[in-house]
């Protein structure tokens, strides 16, 4: 085939790219969105199939059977996960305007330009190896066509040289033509969603020719190629390199999340979040289509093309083979949209990582910075750009002439993969774990960077001839453990996986060590919350201030300006102000503005970048510092104020919860205020009723007998007197129930209150005819207490005993026991006794007018209560012993103070 | 007329019996529901001078007793008592009571109730 041909064609293939791109882009403009589509959304996601998908899987296939599946398999199986996963990502750049991966981790790590810095060249250092295989596959194919017709006179000096520069150039067209705040590029979207079709469609072409033409089907395939191989061999997974399976598989799940060019199309290219729900199906629909005819192709070469030809260059053999051209051209165009596809989106995406990370925090730090670059920065950054799109273009292409054309395309597409798979614990830690800090997240990235370098860079320089082989056999410094294909002497697995392996676990090793031991600071800690808890503060994000910087607004405006033009600044800042009801025609920005400014720019030039322009204008204010400062202490004064909150919220709850209690203790008293009200009023009542009763008889018949009018009278003068009794021992409670009563201590003989006492009921006993004997034992000493009290005591439990012993029969018994330390005193008596039951209920007040089964002689139904109330506050006890039928002992303690 | 009285007071058993007995009635006392049960099965009375607050059984149940059995119904009941809330007069006229005396009452204002009683009885008998 003519390479003249050839050219044109690709030439031609990248014309139409550019023409989908435009068109996208206008119909943008015109806000009839293209890109605003899942089916786009997912097609784009399919960058992920590049060359090495395109020729290298056939490849891996012909050579090591089903090893190749499981790059694909990975993402396939991890892919639910991303609803949990990049839906927050998604939000969390939204809303902070993160445009690339190392800016992700920057701002989740307290905005540190030097962990954006280390990012940049992880990514830059891991991801140049497999741009270099895009253009040796490119290259390769070129090669093959055209070799395949020897009168080709095209005066090439280096196919693949050409090919980089017009790679270049169309990728700055792509990717480099002007700056905005999001960092979106719908043409180049629309532009990759071509490109995905396109290249699927080329390889199903060339897979049903091999497979419906070329033979006749698959079983066809399967049988001749049985012939020839041992096909069991390669089609099943060996044992020993299951392991190899799982890291490859796990490799391939996290690059695919962190390749710079998928967080480019997954993230930052993506308009609206739902569009991920689809995605999560059609994707990995598109990623099980383009394989299923790898291994088709892979027989195919082998039955009819044997060794000769390298497996990576099948799918464009087997047409030459049968000298169909149109197919053989189709196919190579195909590789050629793998390639260019991955090119243009991958350089993208690093040179605004290097450009925000690397170069803009530097250049705006400069004071003299505007003298210098005048008043369009946004030129600049362009021109800062293009300048690494070539600078990557250029190191790729060294990359490729010294080190990839040695090997296969699938070894070094894994190399790349275990470097950005480097990110995965702090990305992920990122988002789910506030406590992951800047300390474990620089340790964690530094040190996985330096073991991937060692056990994966290392020997590939060594066997490209940079290095001596003596470090793979020896190890570094002579140290057998050192070995970078077998650190501390680990084997059985392949380069790739103990690569990968060493790397991750000491990454996240020191990732979640240095995480636990570092304090993080106010402003790490706020970012934390922010990315943690996104879907919680997406909402007030835009109008929370996390940075008060004073500015004027003139100089916000200029700066602004500077990046995206006078017009777009101007429309944009009084949009947002109109949105958040806000003055801009005032001297100093309010805070929500500067804000605002700060995240505008951060979209364009980083965070880091963003933030230290921002404070060179608040410079002027003189307030930088001690506005940091201010920051840290007002995000430490929240906190602690938080934490006051909480234990006052805490503090609060009990209170309520004792107010509930002391609440239920009211309505209890409550009720039992009530109980007692009507108690008491049923036992006035009742003497009352005798009293007017007795006293109408007596007044309207005076002509009664006198023996029946004098017994009426003194039967009012009881009740009377009755009635004077129950008021008094009301009131006598009210006052020991409230405390108002207090002892009167005196210095007395026991027996001189028990005989005053039983003088005072001497009348009582004789009417029923009851003896009363009492006896004194222990010491004969005066006592302290409240004598007038403890008289009461004694009449009231004797009355009792004496109302209960029957008359004639009735004996009383009344013993005290003193001693140094107590004195007790009991009364016994042969009357009714009472049940073990209401043994305990009598000492309550009023008990007597309740539940009786025994009728007994009246009283106020207080006189034990209170008996229990003055032996009480002696600080001694009062008890009842009987039995129904033989009497009651009722036994008062009290303790003798003798000071 | 056959007047019970029932109350666990002996000094308003002891007025009420000497006014009803002054009038010329036919008095019965009890000191307490149960024995006030004897008396009505023995004595079938006209009137009952019924207190509610009692040992053992209550006033209450003397006048379910009474207007349970065909043979006593007929029994005027007076309720006399120190519970004097609407609700406790709601219930003693619902258990069929013809009075409810609230305590400490007048012993002028009981016997022209009572008299009213037997006039109603001596009534429904013409």
């Amino acid at each position: 085939m003519n390479s003249f041909w050839l050219v044109f064609g690709s030439v031609s293939y990248l014309l139409v790219l550019f023409f989908v791109a435009n068109w996208a882009e206008q119909r943008s403009a015109r806000r009839r969105s293209l890109v605003n589509n899942s089916y786009v959304y997912a097609l784009s996601l399919a960058v992920y199939c590049t060359a090495w998908t395109f020729y290298g899987s056939v490849g891996r296939a012909a050579e090591s059977g089903v090893d190749f599946i499981a790059v694909f398999i990975g993402p396939t199986i991890t892919m639910p996960l991303w609803w949990v996963i990049f839906r927050k990502i998604i939000r969390i750049c939204q809303v902070q305007r993160i445009t690339n991966i190392a800016d992700f981790v920057s701002a989740r790590y307290g905005k540190s330009q030097a962990l954006g810095v280390a990012a940049t060249i992880l990514c830059v250092i891991g991801t140049i190896p497999y741009i270099s295989i895009q253009l040796k596959a490119i290259s390769s194919g070129f090669g093959i066509l055209t070799t395949a017709n020897d009168t080709d006179s095209f005066p090439w000096i280096d196919k693949a040289f050409y090919i980089s520069i017009l790679l270049t150039i169309f990728t700055i067209l792509f990717g480099a033509r002007k700056l905005d705040a999001n960092e979106r590029h719908e043409g180049m979207v629309a532009a990759i969603a071509f490109e995905s079709l396109f290249k699927l469609f080329a390889f199903l072409a060339v897979g049903l020719f091999v497979t419906f033409v070329v033979f006749d089907g698959f079983d066809d395939i399967v049988q001749k190629a049985s012939t020839l191989i041992d096909l069991n061999k390669i089609f099943t997974i060996r044992e020993e390199k299951t392991s190899d399976w799982f890291w490859y598989c796990l490799l391939a799940s996290l690059a695919i999340m962190f390749l710079p060019r998928q967080f480019q199309v997954t993230v930052v290219e993506n308009v609206n979040e739902n569009h991920l729900r689809k995605a999560l199906w059609i994707f990995p629909l598109y990623l099980l289509v383009i394989n299923i005819f790898v291994v088709p192709i892979a027989l195919g070469g082998k039955i009819l093309l044997g060794t000769a030809v390298k497996a990576d260059q099948f799918v464009l053999s087997i047409p030459l083979h049968f000298n169909e051209k149109v197919l053989a051209f189709v196919a190579y165009l195909g590789g050629f949209a793998a390639s260019t596809s991955m090119i243009i989106v991958e350089c993208t995406a690093l040179t605004v990582m290097l450009t925000n990370n690397l170069v803009m925090p530097w250049l705006v730090s400069r004071t003299d910075f505007q003298r210098r670059f005048g008043g369009d920065m946004g030129q600049v950054v362009i021109m800062l750009r293009r300048f690494f799109i070539v600078l990557l273009m250029a190191g790729s292409y060294l990359y490729y002439k010294n080190v990839s054309d040695k090997y296969s395309l699938v070894s070094v597409g894994m190399v790349s993969f275990a470097a950005v798979a480097q990110f995965a614990p702090i990305v992920l830690g990122g988002i789910f774990w506030k406590r992951g800090s800047l300390v474990g997240a620089m340790g964690g990235l530094l040190v996985g960077g330096c073991v991937w370098f060692y056990t994966l860079i290392i020997p590939s320089m060594v066997s490209a001839g940079y290095m001596s082989p003596d470090i793979l056999s020896k190890g570094l410094w002579g140290m057998e453990g050192l070995r970078p294909e077998s650190l501390l002497g680990v084997t059985g697995l392949d380069n790739i996986s103990h690569g990968t392996f060493w790397s991750l676990l000491l990454n996240i090793l020191f990732y979640v060590v240095g995480s636990l031991l570092s304090q993080p600071t106010a402003l790490e800690h706020n970012q934390a919350a922010l990315f943690v808890d996104v879907f919680k503060y997406s909402k007030t994000y835009e109008s929370s201030v996390a940075w008060k910087g004073k500015a004027l607004v003139t100089d916000i405006k200029s700066l602004l300006t500077i990046f995206f033009g006078k017009n777009h600044t101007e429309e944009t800042l009084q949009l947002y102000a109109k949105q958040n009801k806000l003055d801009l025609n005032t001297r100093y920005a309010d805070s929500q503005v500067v804000n605002y400014a700060e995240k505008m720019l951060g979209g364009a030039i980083g965070a880091a970048s963003a933030r230290i322009l921002v404070s060179s204008v608040a410079k002027e204010e003189q307030i930088s510092v001690e506005e940091v400062i201010d920051i840290l202490k007002t995000s430490q004064e929240l906190k602690t104020l938080n934490e006051e909150l909480t234990r006052k919220s805490e503090e609060l709850e009990q209170l309520t919860q004792q107010l509930k209690q002391a609440n239920e203790l009211l309505q209890i008293a409550d009720i039992q205020k009530d109980d007692f009200l009507s108690t008491v009023t049923h036992e006035i009542r009742t003497p009352l009723t005798s009293i007017r009763a007795l006293s109408e008889i007596v007044h309207d018949n005076p002509d009664m007998d006198e023996e029946q009018r004098s017994h009426f009278v003194n039967t009012i003068t009881k009740e009377s007197e009755r009635l004077t009794r129950l008021i008094n021992q009301v009131l006598a409670l009210e006052r020991f129930e409230t405390g108002k009563q207090e002892l009167d201590i005196d210095e007395f003989l026991m027996e001189d209150i028990v005989e005053e006492s039983l003088e005072t009921l001497d009348q009582l006993a004789k009417e029923k005819n009851i003896k009363i004997e009492v006896t004194y034992e222990g010491i004969y000493d005066p006592i302290r207490a409240d004598r007038d009290r403890l008289i009461q005591v004694i009449i009231n439990l004797v009355s009792n005993a004496i109302k209960f012993c029957p008359a004639e029969t009735g004996k009383i018994q009344i013993n005290t026991m003193q001693t140094d330390s107590s004195l007790s005193f009991s009364i016994s008596d042969n009357g009714q006794g009472i049940d073990n039951k209401y043994q305990e209920l009598i000492f309550e007040k009023f008990y007597q007018t309740r539940d009786q089964s025994v009728r007994k002689p009246k009283g106020s139904g207080l006189g034990l209560a209170i008996c229990k109330k003055i032996i009480e506050l002696h600080q001694g006890t009062i008890k009842v012993e009987s039995e129904l039928g033989k009497g009651s002992v009722f036994t008062c303690e009290i303790p003798l103070n003798k000071n | 007329m056959k007047i019970l009285i029932v109350d666990d007071e002996p000094n308003i058993l002891m007025s009420l019996e000497f006014l009803m007995k002054k009038e010329g009635h036919k008095v019965f006392i009890a000191r307490d529901g149960a024995e006030a049960f004897d008396i009505i099965e023995a004595n079938i009375p006209d009137i009952v001078l019924l207190d509610i607050m009692m040992p053992k059984v209550d006033g209450y149940q003397v006048c379910e007793f009474i207007k349970k059995h065909d043979a006593y119904k007929h029994a005027r009941v007076v309720f006399m008592s120190a519970k004097s809330k609407e609700a406790d007069v709601s219930k003693g006229l619902e258990l069929g009571a013809s009075l409810y005396v609230p305590k400490p009452f007048s012993t002028r204002e009981l016997m022209a109730k009572v008299n009213g009683l037997i006039k109603d009885i001596a009534q429904a008998a013409a």
